[in-house]
């Protein structure tokens, strides 16, 4: 009898030592894969990018801390619960503990509450994306004044089946965005067609682009280099040559690209899917339903597809 | 009037062809049987899960480099689109309306469903409307390719300007869907609400049946939008009207509110079944009561309140303003708590559990490991600015491929393996059985898990070419999706195989509590057909000195001479 109960003490002692030990390196591993999470994501390049990686790497951890502590506690059933062949007795009857059920409602609860509390916290933060404003379609985009102030713009970005084409306030047409660094543009997202989606991963903004609608928000970059804009919202059949490179140059080779593009002449800009279309027209049109390529942009820069990007 | 105690044969209508042929013809002819219609919707589903499945390997072949050079990105859309739309409309949920249809009437006691000839309506649209969807394939421009979520005005453009196309087939198509599911749903909430053996109480019956009835309700409240939005594009694309169409003044987010007003619950609807699967088959494979049955229960229909008011997380980049992103965002954090008490009941109806990894539980197992993980990257999809970055990226298509494949279709696996044996009167071969489990395990998570990172990196979905840096997760992927196309093979073995010359099954072969397991295997045409049992408590008393029917002694010895 005292044996007995000695026995089973010193077995949730060393349960209990096991849990501990376990939750620990559960901690260890979660917080570890947080940091790793960074390395996920594409280069951080505009002032958004940062709070919405610490949000994602947050998220991660707590995330693993869950997957890991279910996982592992599945693992552990099917190691040490499993029955042997032939057995085909019943395991413990526990029906139910409504006190385990209430904690483990409520503690889910408060951490959601708290992943969201955080996050509303993030986009109030990047207070960039914008609510749409709709306008009679062909007739002309109205401007629509930002609360906050802005560096550089408004830029209007106008999309079509398939190409980009960027407006400056001084005229030049370009089918490369260009942008100085660390200074705040303002965009005003336009479509000719379908929704399209203004989507540069490096700067983890995504904003759709809506027919008869015109969105308008602001950002800054804040790393030089080159970025890959993507048509994020499928939009036809060449939705997926529909990318540009977007340019983050320091403010006096912004300015000096602006002042010698506007004295370009201006010429057709890139235009993918038009010469894919031109290819497939040329090997025999087989009859797949597609709208034809809008024509190519005329434009005061045409930029280099080929240019390499740095994420 | 008592809803319990009464006599469930009374409610049905008389079936009206009970001479059927009697042999496997029985399950090509026009049958008001719900397990004859069962097995028809199941054997047309799994046709539709290879046919939707085939489409998937080409995908995954085109993307398998960089530049799209296996077809023409026309045809790469419409292969896409199709593969949406066959695998949610010509595969889950004709699976799980068949599974719905050999489960619910033996489950709760009832002879058959409620209304067997709008059952058998309800299923036999499903051929005219794959034959409608297929046949997009032959219509000049070939099928609708603007997604299985046909946005306008991508889907409204018709650039051949023909007033039959594909989109037009893809609308009509989609419409008999819905209204089969409606036809379903009044069936399911009716019988489940009238039908119930005497005793059975809302609280006493099992849990599979709870989630039914929560996913009907949901197809009750929720396709009414679709359709109506389906309506709208099909008279905006054909007639040239503008409720969606920019040019008279019409707004396209429109219809993405009335989509999603029904596709958020749709996913619900998928997966709230499957939700039953697991919470029925974990105690018979652990040999323990489903812990915590009346928090499960009250679960599913937390699910199915709150799946109702969250739509708005899939347009968070719409130009959706910020004070509705919040509180969409806060509605749809509050899905995790129903769901997690169910995913932490499981695990405590597992702990200290006599587990027998037989295939039916390894599926179980697999679809909740898959589950927990799908769940987290839903969560974070929720928070408005990771989806921001991460939305419409293969990072979705990664979570909710965790959930719709490796969660919902390994659920509905391991049902069709628990339940086999009930229904053809066969056993499967296990080991054929753990073959298709592994194959399918290892396809799946090479095909899905990496394209997180993709879509973290920024890689659009729905794209037929892409950037080189995405290279290596895109070669993982499509041979994950190789390998599952393999996995079908042991599968088709198997159920073929036992079917035509397995073992035959005893009535109750994984000595498992519930209604069904006291009927012969396969069950008679009426199932109990004179004599109903009073039930006395739910299912999954293993272990307790709770007896589950009164006189369980005598249903088992007549399932037995039936044998
Ligand atoms: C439980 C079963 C679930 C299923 C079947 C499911 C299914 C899906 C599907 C099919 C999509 C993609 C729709 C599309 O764009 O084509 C999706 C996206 C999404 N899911 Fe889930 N999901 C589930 C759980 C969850 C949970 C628990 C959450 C959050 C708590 C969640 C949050 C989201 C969000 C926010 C998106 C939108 C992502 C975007 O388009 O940007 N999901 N889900
Ligand atoms: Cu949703």
């Amino acid at each position: 009898m005292n044996t007995k109960i000695r026995r089973l003490k010193k077995k949730n002692f060393s349960n209990t030592f096991i849990i501990i030990i376990a939750v620990l390196l559960n901690l260890l591993v979660s917080l570890l894969m947080g940091y790793w999470s960074y390395s996920w994501l594409p280069i951080q390049a505009s002032e958004a990018a940062h709070y919405v990686d610490n949000l994602f790497a947050f998220e991660t951890t707590i995330g693993t801390f869950i997957f890991l502590g279910c996982t592992g506690t599945m693992a552990w059933i099917l190691v040490f619960n499993r029955a042997p062949k032939y057995d085909e007795s019943n395991g413990e009857p526990l029906e139910g503990n409504l006190k385990l059920e209430i904690i483990w409602t409520i503690v889910p609860l408060i951490l959601v509450l708290a992943i969201s509390i955080y996050s509303t916290g993030v986009n109030n933060k990047l207070e960039n994306l914008g609510s749409k404003i709709k306008y009679d379609f062909g007739s002309e985009v109205p401007f629509v004044e930002e609360k906050k102030v802005f560096d550089y713009g408004p830029i209007d970005v106008i999309s079509r089946q398939w190409n980009w084409e960027f407006v400056y306030p001084n005229g030049i047409h370009s089918s490369e965005l260009h942008l100085p660094v660390n200074k705040r543009s303002n965009f005003r997202l336009i479509t000719e067609d379908v929704i399209h989606s203004f989507y540069v991963p490096a700067f983890r903004l995504k904003q759709d682009i809506i027919p008869g609608s015109v969105i308008t928000y602001s950002l800054t970059p804040t790393k030089e280099g080159v970025y890959r804009l993507r048509d994020a919202m499928f939009s036809g059949a060449y939705f997926s040559q529909n990318q540009t490179n977007v340019i983050v140059e320091s403010e006096d080779i912004f300015l000096q690209w602006i002042n010698e593009t506007v004295k370009k002449e201006p010429q057709n800009g890139l235009n993918p899917a038009g010469r894919l279309y031109d290819k497939r027209l040329r090997n025999g049109n087989r009859g797949w339903a597609t709208v034809k390529p809008a024509p190519d942009p005329k434009v005061n820069e045409v930029g280099f597809e080929e240019r390499p990007h740095d994420s | 009037m008592t809803i319990v105690n009464y006599d469930p044969r009374l409610v049905k209508t008389k079936n009206p062809y009970p001479k059927g042929p009697n042999d496997w013809k029985r399950f090509f002819s026009f049958n008001t049987d719900a397990k004859v219609i069962g097995i028809q919707y199941i054997v047309t589903a799994l046709f539709f899960l290879l046919i939707g499945g085939l489409l998937g390997m080409l995908i995954r072949g085109e993307l398998i480099t960089p530049p799209s050079d296996l077809f023409d990105p026309t045809v790469y859309n419409g292969l896409y689109t199709m593969h949406g739309t066959i695998m949610l409309f010509l595969f889950l949920f004709p699976i799980l309306s068949g599974l719905t249809n050999l489960l619910v009437p033996p489950m709760i006691g009832a002879p058959d469903m409620a209304f067997p000839k709008l059952n058998a309506l309800a299923f036999w649209l499903v051929p005219v409307f794959s034959i409608i969807l297929l046949l997009s394939f032959f219509v000049p421009g070939g099928p609708a390719s603007s997604g299985w979520w046909s946005y306008p005005p991508i889907s409204i453009q018709n650039p051949l300007g023909k007033i039959i196309n594909g989109e037009m087939l893809w609308i009509i198509a989609i419409s008999l869907s819905g209204i089969s599911s409606i036809i379903g749903a009044v069936n399911f909430v009716t019988t489940i609400i009238r039908m119930r053996a005497p005793g059975m109480g809302f609280f006493k019956m099992p849990i599979f049946i709870w989630t039914v009835l929560a996913a009907q309700l949901l197809q009750l409240l929720g396709l009414p939008a679709l359709t109506g939005g389906a309506i709208m594009l099909f008279f905006d694309l054909t007639f040239g009207t503008s409720f969606f169409r920019v040019e008279g003044g019409g707004d396209p987010v429109l219809f993405q509110h009335f989509f999603w007003f029904y596709s958020h619950p749709a996913v619900y609807v998928m997966v709230l079944p499957v939700f039953g699967i697991f919470s029925e088959l974990f105690p018979v494979y652990s040999r323990k009561p489903l812990f915590g049955y009346k928090f499960v229960a009250i679960a599913s229909f937390g699910i199915t309140i709150l799946s109702l008011v969250v739509w708005v997380h899939h347009m968070f980049y719409t130009g959706t303003p910020m004070w509705m992103r919040n509180l969409f965002m806060f509605t749809t954090m509050l899905i995790a708590v129903p769901t997690g008490v169910k995913v932490f009941a499981w695990i405590a109806t597992l702990w200290g559990g006599n587990i027998r990894l037989s295939t039916p539980m390894l599926f179980c197992l697999g679809g909740l490991f898959n589950f927990i993980f799908g769940g987290i990257t839903g969560v974070m999809l929720a928070t408005v600015p990771v989806d921001i970055h991460v939305g419409n990226t293969y990072f979705v298509v990664a979570h909710f491929h965790y959930i719709i494949f490796n969660t919902i279709a390994f659920g509905i696996f391991a049902a069709i393996y628990h339940w086999f044996p009930k229904f053809t009167g066969k056993m499967f071969y296990e080991g054929l059985g753990k073959i298709h489990f592994t194959l399918t395990f290892i396809g799946a998570t090479l095909n899905w898990l990496p394209l997180h990172w993709a879509g973290l990196l920024g890689m659009p979905r729905r794209v037929a070419s892409y950037d080189p840096e995405f290279a290596i997760w895109n070669v993982l992927a499509s041979i994950g999706a190789f390998i599952l196309g393999v996995a079908s093979i042991p599968f088709i073995l198997n159920m073929v195989s036992s079917w035509v010359r397995g073992k035959s099954a005893p009535p109750n072969p994984w000595k498992a509590i519930g209604l069904e397991w006291l009927l012969p295997s396969p069950p008679p045409h009426e199932n109990f057909e004179e004599d109903i049992p009073t039930v006395l408590n739910e299912p999954y008393c293993y272990g307790l000195d709770k007896p589950f029917v009164e006189d369980e002694k005598f249903y088992v010895e007549k399932s037995l001479k039936k044998h």
